[in-house]
C-alpha cells in the first residue's frame, strides 16, 4: 500500500542581515536571496529515504509565501519530491503562526489521506518553533517535536523516533498518521539532482489561495486575523569584542584568563 | 538574443556551486598535494547526474543541455580543475561520440553506464608521434574477420587509470592515412591485451589520472566499431570541438576561482596603511582580470548554444578555448602577483591554480591548434 507524505516547508531568507520593513514590523523579502529553510530541507530528507526505501512512497511538499516561494519547491522537486503545493494569496499575507497554521492544516486536509507529515523543527527567520506543532493540533495529530533519530516499522504503521531535549533524549513510538519537526542532527540533506533539476522546473505547481482552502479571510488568515502581531523588530546592538589570549603554554593562557576575569570582578 | 540563463541553468549552476563548495573545496589542496584521483566525488558527481548532463533521460542522462554541462565544469572547476576535468574528458571525450556515432546497441550498452556514473570514460587520440599532428598514428587495428586486433599505444590519456570504457582511434588502412586510414573502436577496461601504461606525473591537474594504454595484440569484437571503417579522423574531430567547451569552462572556472580567492584577499591584505583593494593600480588589474573573464564565459556560452542549436560550431568553440585558456593563465598569473609572496607558497589556492591553468593552453588542441582551426575557416573558400 502506498505511503504518503506531506512534507512542510519554509523559503526563508539566505542573510544574517535581514532587512525589515519599518512599518509593517515584518521581514522585507524582495530582493533578498532565499533559500530552503534548514530544519525543513533535514524534514524533506527524510522522507526521501523512506521513498529510496518504499519506491510507492509519494511525497508532496506545502508551502506559503508569496510566488517566488515557488523557487523553493522546485528544489524540492529537484532533490526528489513528487509534488509541490504553493499557497499564495493576498489575503494569506501578514499571517502570524497561528493563522499559518490554519492555511496550512486546511491545505493538508485538501490534500488528505496521508501517512505521515513532516516538518522542520523551525524556521531561521522567525524562530518560533510554533507552525509545525499548531499544525497538528488542528488536524488532530499526535506529533513528536525535535526528532534526531527515525525508524519506520515494516508494515509502516508505526514509527520509532529519538527526542532530543535540550539535556537528553527521549525514544518515542509514535503510531502513523502523525505529524513530526525534524532537526539538523537527523540526517544529511541530498543536493537536488541535474536530471532532477529538468524535470522540476517543467512541473506543474498548483497555487492555492484562500479560495481553494476554504478558510475564512477575516477570521483564519492574514495579518488582521492573527492574534497575534510583531510590535517591533530590531537588530540587537552587538555584543563587545572578543578578546584572543595567547601565550607560550595551556597554564600561561590560563592564568591570562584569571587575571582578566578578576580585573572586570566576574571571578 | 538572449543573454539571461534560463531557470534550469540557474538551478544547475546553484546546484553543483553547493556541491563544489561542500564535496570538492575541502580536498582540492589535499588531493593535489598527494596526487589521488577522488573516485569518492567521482562517485558522488554519478549519483547527482554530473556524468550525465547533456544526454537524455533514456539513456539515464540528466536531459540538459550543452550550456548546462559547461555550467557544470566550470563551477567544478573552480574549487578543483582536476575534477573538473574528470567530468570534462568522460562527458565530451567518451559519453559523447558514443552517443553520436554508435549504434543503437552500442549506445544501449555502454551510454547509460556511463552518464549514470557506474562506469568512467575516456578517450584515446594523443600517441608519442602523434600530438597535433593526429593524423600521424601508429597504433594498428587489423581486421581479422571475426575481431580487430589492435597494436600500439596511446599518450596522456585523461582518466585512464581508472576509467572502464575508452574510445580509440587507430589506423585501419595506412594507405590512405588521415582521412579514411583510421577507425575508431570502443574498447573495454578487461579486453584481452589491453593495459595501462605509466602514469604521468604533471606540472597541474596533479588529482586527475593521466597515463599510457597500451594495446599488445589488442583483440576488439567487431561490433565495438564506432562509426563506419575510416571514419575515425571524423569522429575523432567532431569529439574535440565538443571537448573544447569543456576544457574552455575548465579554463573559465580556473580563472573565476582565483579571481574570487583574490578579490577576498585584497579586501582584507593592507600594504602602507590601505587595503589593496583601495589602491587603484590593483583595482585596475580587477577590472581587467573581470572583464576577461565576461568575454570568455560568453564565448563558451555561445558555442555551447550553437551545438544545441545544430548549428557549426567548431570555429566558435576553438576561440572559446584559445581565449578562456588564455583568459585562465593570465587571471591565475596576476592571481599570484596580487597576492605576492603567499599566493607563491601552498597555504594559498592560487598557487595549485595557476599550476592547473597551463594545461587548458595545450590539451584538447593546444592554442597554436586552436588557431589552425580559425584561421582554415577565416580562409576557407
Amino acid at each position: 500500500m502506498a505511503f504518503k507524505i506531506i512534507v512542510c516547508a519554509k523559503q526563508v531568507p539566505d542573510t544574517n542581515e535581514i532587512k525589515i520593513d519599518p512599518v509593517t514590523k515584518t521581514l522585507v523579502r524582495e530582493g533578498v536571496p532565499s533559500i530552503l529553510n534548514h530544519d525543513d530541507a533535514n524534514a524533506l530528507e527524510e522522507a526521501l529515504k523512506i521513498k529510496d526505501q518504499y519506491p510507492d512512497t509519494t511525497i508532496t511538499v506545502v508551502t506559503m509565501g508569496p510566488p517566488q516561494a515557488k523557487d523553493m519547491l522546485i528544489e524540492c522537486l529537484a532533490m526528489g519530491a513528487d509534488e509541490g503545493i504553493l499557497l499564495s494569496d493576498r489575503a494569506l499575507g501578514g499571517s502570524d503562526t497561528w493563522a499559518t497554521s490554519n492555511a496550512v492544516a486546511a491545505a493538508i486536509n485538501r490534500l488528505g489521506g496521508y501517512d505521515l507529515i513532516f516538518a522542520g523543527r523551525q524556521a531561521i527567520d522567525g524562530d518560533t518553533a510554533q507552525v509545525g506543532p499548531q499544525i497538528a493540533e488542528k488536524l488532530g495529530l499526535p506529533q513528536v517535536t525535535y526528532v534526531a533519530e527515525f525508524k519506520l516499522s515494516e508494515d509502516r504503521k508505526h514509527i520509532t523516533v529519538k527526542r532530543a531535549l535540550e539535556d537528553g533524549y527521549e525514544l518515542i513510538e509514535i503510531d502513523t498518521p502523525c505529524m513530526l519537526t525534524a532537526i539538523k542532527e537527523l540526517n544529511t540533506p541530498r543536493y537536488m539532482s541535474i536530471g532532477g533539476i529538468f524535470d522540476a522546473v517543467r512541473k506543474e505547481i498548483p497555487t492555492w489561495g484562500a479560495k481553494e482552502l476554504g478558510v475564512d479571510v477575516d477570521r483564519e488568515v492574514g495579518l488582521e486575523a492573527s492574534p497575534t502581531n510583531v510590535f517591533r523588530s530590531f537588530t540587537p546592538a552587538p555584543k563587545g569584542k572578543g578578546m584572543i589570549l595567547e601565550a607560550d603554554t595551556e597554564k600561561e593562557v590560563a592564568d591570562k584568563l584569571l587575571i582578566n576575569l578578576k580585573s572586570k570582578h566576574v571571578i | 538574443m538572449d543573454f539571461q540563463l534560463t531557470k534550469e541553468q540557474e538551478f544547475v549552476r546553484k546546484m553543483v556551486r553547493s556541491f563544489a563548495e561542500t564535496e570538492v573545496d575541502p580536498i582540492a589542496a589535499d588531493i593535489d598535494k598527494e596526487h589521488r584521483f577522488p573516485e569518492e566525488t567521482v562517485k558522488k558527481m554519478g549519483r547527482y547526474g554530473l556524468l550525465g548532463v547533456p544526454f537524455p533521460k533514456e539513456y539515464e542522462g540528466a536531459g540538459g543541455d550543452h550550456i548546462s554541462y559547461a555550467i557544470t565544469v566550470e563551477e567544478l572547476s573552480r574549487k578543483c580543475a582536476s575534477t573538473g576535468v574528470i567530468c570534462s574528458a568522460h562527458t565530451s571525450l567518451c559519453v559523447w561520440p558514443i552517443f553520436a556515432w554508435g549504434t543503437d546497441e552500442q549506445k544501449k550498452k555502454y551510454v547509460p553506464d556511463l552518464t549514470s556514473g557506474r562506469k568512467l570514460g575516456a578517450f584515446g587520440l594523443t600517441e608519442p608521434n602523434a600530438g597535433t599532428d593526429a593524423g600521424g598514428q601508429q597504433t594498428r587495428a587489423e581486421d581479422k574477420g571475426d575481431h580487430w586486433l589492435l597494436n600500439g599505444s596511446k599518450v596522456f590519456i585523461t582518466n585512464g587509470g581508472y576509467a572502464d570504457t575508452f574510445v580509440v582511434m587507430a589506423m585501419t588502412d595506412k594507405q590512405k592515412g588521415t582521412r579514411g586510414g583510421i577507425s575508431a573502436f570502443i574498447v573495454e577496461k578487461g579486453f584481452e591485451g589491453f593495459s595501462i601504461g605509466k602514469t604521468e606525473e604533471k606540472m597541474g591537474i596533479c588529482a586527475s589520472s593521466t597515463t599510457e594504454l597500451v594495446f599488445q595484440n589488442c583483440k576488439v569484437p567487431k561490433e565495438n566499431l564506432l562509426g563506419n571503417v575510416g571514419d575515425g579522423f571524423k569522429v575523432a574531430m567532431s569529439t574535440l570541438d565538443g571537448g573544447r567547451i569543456g576544457i574552455a569552462s575548465q579554463a573559465l572556472g580556473i580563472a573565476q576561482g582565483a579571481f574570487d580567492v583574490t578579490v577576498e584577499y585584497m579586501k582584507s591584505r593592507k600594504q602602507f596603511g590601505k587595503k589593496l583593494s583601495q589602491m587603484e593600480s590593483l583595482r585596475f588589474e580587477i577590472a581587467d582580470m573581470k572583464t576577461r573573464i565576461e568575454a570568455a564565459r560568453l564565448l563558451i556560452y555561445r558555442a555551447a548554444d550553437m551545438k544545441d542549436r545544430h548549428l557549426p560550431y567548431g570555429p566558435a568553440s576553438a576561440m572559446a578555448k584559445l581565449f578562456a585558456s588564455e583568459t585562465a593563465m593570465h587571471v591565475t598569473t596576476k592571481a599570484v602577483q596580487l597576492h605576492g609572496g603567499y599566493g607563491y607558497t601552498k597555504d594559498y589556492p592560487v598557487e595549485r591554480m595557476m599550476r592547473d591553468a597551463k594545461i587548458t593552453e595545450i590539451y584538447e588542441g593546444t592554442s597554436e591548434a586552436q588557431k589552425l582551426v580559425i584561421s582554415a575557416d577565416v580562409f576557407k573558400k
